[in-house]
């Protein structure tokens, strides 16, 4: 009974880590842009798509992971770069249709280069499943966690403790403002597609050794991250670290004890229960609109 | 010189009644019937999304309630295939204004997800309602006879789905320069204006979200009857993506733009196919590009260019 609450609670915290850095990587992007980035999808799964890749040319594991996560940050850039920047001030829908543009190149060219194949990774260490209560955790969800809980602790001094950091939230509040004090806001819209992207990426690295890997998950993983943002409250970093970590575990649980067959439906439920009641997502600032 | 508000509706008739002598094959009247029917759905969304402003990404949802409908009921329940086709729109319509009122209190990316959400729960239980709706591979849905006469072939079907096209045309024109059509263009301006001089923003937001859920069932059923076979894909969150973009890269709040994105989009994967593998690429790059130099999507861009409204 414990025991296979615990198991069910592993692979949803497992799980729901990789939603986190995905839902930071959206309130990133957000935050410095007011932009939902649908390509956001596409950076996990060049995470886990470029490591095997690096690897079978030769590479030692972590060169190839340090590489997959920084080309990654490289297309981040160039999304922003190219496609967003030229289209500035453009309405909601229309922002929204150009990054699915984007991620429709990112996967058709990672589908023709790479193949239709599922790939996986080996664990990072191996190891014998450690035994806890009856359930099993596997040594690579402690590398999950281990590194998600490094990447926040590192983002909250960023934005907490540093200049730089406290330049993109001075950007994210108001950027003429911003502007006004002497903060380059072009560089705070670099660093923020960089910094998403990459986290993507290691989110989408850390967990293909479970999980597999192709060029066509990135969209279902996307759009949970999104889920886990929205459900934190966009723009809210904290929220969406929470939000990743319920939406994993919600989903482990009706996995677990309900139907498995309905474990992608689960958090657009989860999603549309929230809403329907807090319409802001549940760490969300209340804002009036102005006429 | 001005012009009758219909001028546009004659043109796009006449085009209707030539088009099936001068095409070649049966391959794009095929393609023809497929424009057709996008158009109709695009009209619709269009009307929730360019004169309401109102953002839906799961619109595909409601057009696998209407092909599955069609489908389910009149294989395994012997319905006539009318009745089946209502009974689509009607469980289209009771979900969209059941869900319609919490989810249009939301605003911007919060009501993109709520509707998200809503298309792919819709399509992740067709999915898996196997036993009924096949599953991932879909199911053959028997042809349409009305008055023991059957529709069957890309004529009998050209001229049913053109009729419906240019009836759509001519009701959404009427409708925009309605009171209720400006009411809708009120809000989408500013909600808190609009309630000041009187218009119930929400009771007009569900009733256009109603709308166009009904329309894009109703060509579901048709989709369905025409082709014969249903697969999940029609609810699936690209083809949601898929109509969207036609209504964007046509033109947000532009009748006709709804028509010539939903012609263009359906025609040019057809286009695209000669790129062998590349035609995701190639799909995404037209989106962008497109967004980029035509944000208000190409029928109010070109009408800007010379001189007209659209």
């Amino acid at each position: 009974m414990l025991a296979q609450f615990l198991q069910f609670l592993f692979s949803g915290i497992t799980v729901g880590a990789t939603y986190a850095l995905a839902a930071l990587g959206f309130t990133l992007i957000y935050n410095a842009s007011n932009v939902i980035n649908f390509a956001q999808g596409e950076f996990i799964m060049l995470g886990g798509m470029l490591t095997v890749f690096f690897m079978e040319v030769g590479l030692p594991m972590p060169a190839a992971i340090a590489l997959a996560v920084l080309v990654p940050a490289i297309v981040g850039v160039l999304v922003e770069k190219l496609a967003i920047e030229p289209a500035k001030g453009a309405e909601t829908v229309t922002l929204i249709i150009i990054t699915i543009g984007c991620s429709l190149i990112i996967r058709g060219i990672v589908q023709v280069w790479l193949g239709k194949n599922t790939h996986t990774l080996p664990p990072f260490t191996g190891g014998e499943p450690i035994a806890i209560l009856g359930a099993t955790l596997l040594p690579q969800s402690l590398w999950v966690l281990g590194v998600t809980a490094v990447v926040v602790a590192a983002l909250w001094y960023f934005f907490s403790r540093t200049l730089a950091g406290k330049a993109i939230l001075a950007t994210s509040f108001n950027p003429v403002a911003a502007q006004l004090v002497g903060i380059n806001t072009s560089w705070v819209l670099f660093i923020s597609f960089a910094l998403s992207a990459a986290l993507g990426a290691l989110g989408g690295i850390l967990v293909a050794p479970i999980t597999l890997t192709s060029y066509d998950i990135g969209i279902m993983l996307g759009l949970k991250g999104f889920v886990a943002a929205v459900v934190g409250g966009l723009g809210s970093g904290l929220g969406a670290v929470l939000g990743g970590l319920l939406v994993g575990i919600v989903e482990a649980m009706s996995a677990g004890y309900i139907s498995s067959a309905y474990k992608d439906a689960v958090p657009f439920l989860l999603i549309l229960a929230i809403l329907f009641f807090m319409p802001r997502g549940l760490f969300g600032a209340k804002v009036t609109e102005r006429v | 010189m001005t012009r009758s508000p219909y001028f546009g509706l004659y043109l796009v008739a006449a085009v209707l009644l030539v088009l099936p002598f001068v095409l070649p094959n049966a391959f794009y009247m095929d393609l023809a019937i497929r424009m057709a029917i996008n158009a109709v759905i695009v009209l619709g969304l269009n009307l929730l999304i360019g004169f309401a402003g109102q953002i839906s990404l799961g619109h595909a949802g409601f057009i696998g309630i209407g092909a599955y409908a069609s489908a389910v009921l009149t294989t395994h329940f012997n319905w006539h295939p009318l009745f089946a086709m209502a009974a689509g729109a009607t469980a289209s319509a009771i979900l969209a204004a059941l869900v319609a009122r919490p989810i249009f209190k939301l605003k911007g990316h919060y009501l993109a997800m709520a509707t998200l959400g809503l298309g792919i729960i819709l399509s992740i239980v067709i999915t898996n309602e196997g036993a009924y709706t096949g599953g991932p591979d879909g199911m053959p849905v028997p042809g349409f006879a009305l008055f023991g006469f059957e529709l069957s072939g890309e004529k009998h079907w050209y001229w049913v789905v053109a009729a419906v096209l240019a009836i759509s045309i001519w009701a959404s024109l009427n409708l925009i320069d309605s009171p209720f059509g400006r009411a809708l263009r009120a809000l989408h301006g500013s909600e808190v204006a609009a309630q000041v001089v009187g218009v119930d923003v929400v009771r007009y937001k569900v009733a256009i979200f109603v709308m166009s859920a009904v329309f894009a069932s109703l060509m579901g059923s048709v989709t369905a009857h025409y082709v014969g076979f249903v697969t999940p894909g029609v609810a699936g969150f690209f083809h949601s993506i898929e109509l969207v973009t036609m209504v964007v890269v046509g033109g947000m709040a532009s009748v006709y733009g709804s028509l010539i994105g939903a012609v263009l989009l359906t025609a040019l994967p057809q286009a695209l196919a000669t790129f062998e593998g590349w035609e995701t690429v190639a799909f995404g790059a037209i989106l962008v590009l497109c967004m980029i130099f035509m944000p208000k999507g190409l029928v109010p861009t070109l009408a800007a260019k010379f001189g007209r409204k659209g």
